[in-house]
C-alpha cells in the first residue's frame, strides 16, 4: 500500500468517474480496484470506515474520501498540469457552488426518475429537467463550465451523461430535446480522452439499472 | 471597507454562524442584514436565486452562497488578515478538514433536526444516530485541542454552531451530551472562550424556544 495512487471504485458510479477523469487529466498512473458493493472488502471498510462508500482515493497509503474532496486534492497535489479549479477566489467559489449543486440535486432527482412511476415520475422528470436547465443557464455560451477550458464543474457533472440514456428509457423522455446546449456540451467533453475513457458505456449502465430496479422490486 | 461586504444573515442559523465566526476570526468588518425568512427580501432572491437561502456573503456586489464555500472564500481572499489560516496548507490535511466539515452537513444537521423536530420512533432512531455521529466526531478530535490540531480551524468553524442546538437536543431527546461525549463538550467550551465564537452564537435557550416555535408551525400544517 505504501506509495503510489490507488482508486477503490465501482464501474457505473458517477462519483468514481469524476476521480477517474481528474487522474486522467493529470496523466497520473494509478491502480484501479473494482469493489463489490454487496460484499464490501476489508480494504474499503478500512479506508472509509465512516461512510463505507466508493470512491476512495489512496495516496501514499492514506485515504481521501468524497469525490469532490478527492478532485480538489488531485488538483492541488498535481497542480502543474491541467488545472481544474481557477486561480481567482471568486471564480473558485462559483465553481464550488455549481459542483455542490450537482451533488445536492442531480443524483437524487435522477434516481427519482427511475425509481418512480405515474404522477410521481412526471414530477421527478420535471425537477430533473429543471435542474439541467439551471446548469444550462450557468454554462451560457461557454465551451465548458470552466470557460474556455475544461474544469472542475465539467468534471463534477459530465459523468451523469452516461446515465442519461438509462434515465430516458425509464422516464420515456428526451433530455436532448429539453436541453440541447447541455447535450452539445457533453458531446464536446466526450471528445476528450480523459472523459471518453472514464465514463461507462450508456447501454451497460442501462443494463445495470434494470438489474437494480429488479433488486428494488420496481417494474 | 464595510460597505464592500454584506452578509445576508439569520441570527439562529448555524450555517450563518459559521460565516460570522470566520469573519470575526479574520477581524473583517461587514454589514449584517437580518433576513425575515417568511418574507424574503428581493436582495436575497436576487443574490441567491438557486436556493433562496441564507447565508449569502456579498463582496463588492457579487454573491457567494453555501456556508462552507463562503468560509473557504473568506480564507482565500484574506489569507494575511490573521495569523490564522482556517484551512491547513497541506493538501492531505485540507482534504481531511473538508471531509469532516462535509460530515457535519451530511450527518449532524439532518439527525439533529429530527431529534428536536420529530417524535416517537423517528425521533428515537435519530437520537441513536446523533449520539453515534457525535462519538464519531469525538474520535476524530482525539486528544487535540481543536479539530484543526493546535489551532482553531475549518472543521471547528463548521461544527461549533451546532453547540447552540445542545439544549434543544438534550431536552427533546432526553439525554445528556456531556455524559455521552465529554471530550466533545470540553472542546465546545474551549471554542466558546474565543471571542469570534461567543459573539457569533446565540444563547442555547433562546435557540431552543425558536426551534420549538418552528416545530409547532410544522405540526400545525
Amino acid at each position: 500500500m505504501e506509495g503510489g495512487v490507488v482508486l477503490l471504485d465501482f464501474w457505473p458510479s458517477m462519483f468514481g468517474m469524476r476521480v477517474r477523469i481528474a487522474l486522467a487529466e493529470k496523466e497520473i498512473k494509478y491502480e484501479y480496484i473494482e469493489q463489490d458493493l454487496r460484499n464490501k472488502s476489508d480494504l474499503l471498510l478500512q479506508m472509509n470506515p465512516v461512510h463505507k462508500k466508493i470512491p476512495v482515493l489512496v495516496h501514499n497509503g492514506k485515504p481521501i474520501c468524497e469525490s469532490l474532496v478527492q478532485v480538489q486534492y488531485i488538483d492541488e497535489v498535481w497542480k502543474n498540469q491541467a488545472p481544474l479549479l481557477p486561480a481567482d477566489p471568486y471564480k473558485r467559489a462559483t465553481a464550488r457552488f455549481w459542483a455542490d449543486f450537482v451533488d445536492k440535486k442531480m443524483y437524487d432527482s435522477g434516481s427519482r426518475v427511475w425509481k418512480t412511476k405515474g404522477e410521481e415520475q412526471e414530477a421527478a422528470k420535471k425537477e430533473f429537467i429543471g435542474n439541467l436547465k439551471l446548469l444550462e443557464g450557468e454554462l451560457g455560451d461557454n465551451l465548458y463550465f470552466g470557460g474556455d477550458g475544461f474544469g472542475y464543474v465539467d468534471v463534477a457533472l459530465v459523468p451523469f451523461y452516461c446515465w442519461f440514456y438509462a434515465y430516458e428509457q425509464c422516464g420515456n423522455f428526451s433530455i436532448e430535446a429539453e436541453c440541447p446546449k447541455l447535450i452539445a456540451w457533453a458531446k464536446r467533453c466526450m471528445q476528450k480522452e480523459s472523459v471518453a475513457k472514464s465514463l461507462a458505456d450508456p447501454e451497460k449502465v442501462y443494463g445495470f439499472l434494470l438489474q437494480l430496479k429488479k433488486a428494488y422490486g420496481i417494474e | 471597507m464595510a460597505d464592500e461586504l454584506v452578509l445576508l444573515d439569520f441570527w439562529h442559523s448555524p450555517f450563518a454562524m459559521r460565516v460570522r465566526i470566520a469573519l470575526a476570526e479574520k477581524g473583517i468588518e461587514y454589514e449584517s442584514r437580518e433576513e425575515d425568512l417568511s418574507n424574503k427580501s428581493s436582495l436575497l432572491l436576487k443574490m441567491n436565486p438557486v436556493y433562496k437561502q441564507i447565508p449569502v456573503l456579498i463582496h463588492r456586489g457579487r454573491p457567494v452562497c453555501e456556508s462552507l464555500i463562503i468560509v473557504e472564500y473568506i480564507d482565500e481572499v484574506w489569507p494575511h488578515k490573521s495569523p490564522l489560516r482556517l484551512l491547513p496548507s497541506s493538501p492531505y490535511d485540507k482534504a481531511n478538514a473538508m471531509f469532516w466539515a462535509d460530515y457535519v452537513d451530511k450527518k449532524i444537521y439532518p439527525s439533529g433536526k429530527l431529534v428536536w423536530g420529530a417524535t416517537g420512533e423517528v425521533q428515537e432512531a435519530a437520537k441513536k444516530e446523533m449520539i453515534e455521529n457525535l462519538k464519531e466526531l469525538e474520535g476524530e478530535l482525539g486528544d487535540k485541542p481543536y479539530f484543526g490540531g493546535e489551532s482553531f480551524g475549518f472543521t471547528d468553524v463548521a461544527l461549533i454552531p451546532f453547540y447552540t442546538w445542545f439544549y434543544a437536543l438534550e431536552t427533546c431527546g432526553d439525554f445528556s451530551i456531556i455524559e455521552e461525549c465529554p471530550k466533545l463538550v470540553a472542546w465546545t467550551k474551549r471554542c466558546m472562550q474565543r471571542e469570534s465564537v461567543s459573539k457569533s452564537l446565540p444563547d442555547q435557550y433562546k435557540v431552543y424556544c425558536f426551534l420549538m416555535e418552528l416545530k409547532n408551525k410544522f405540526e400545525a400544517k
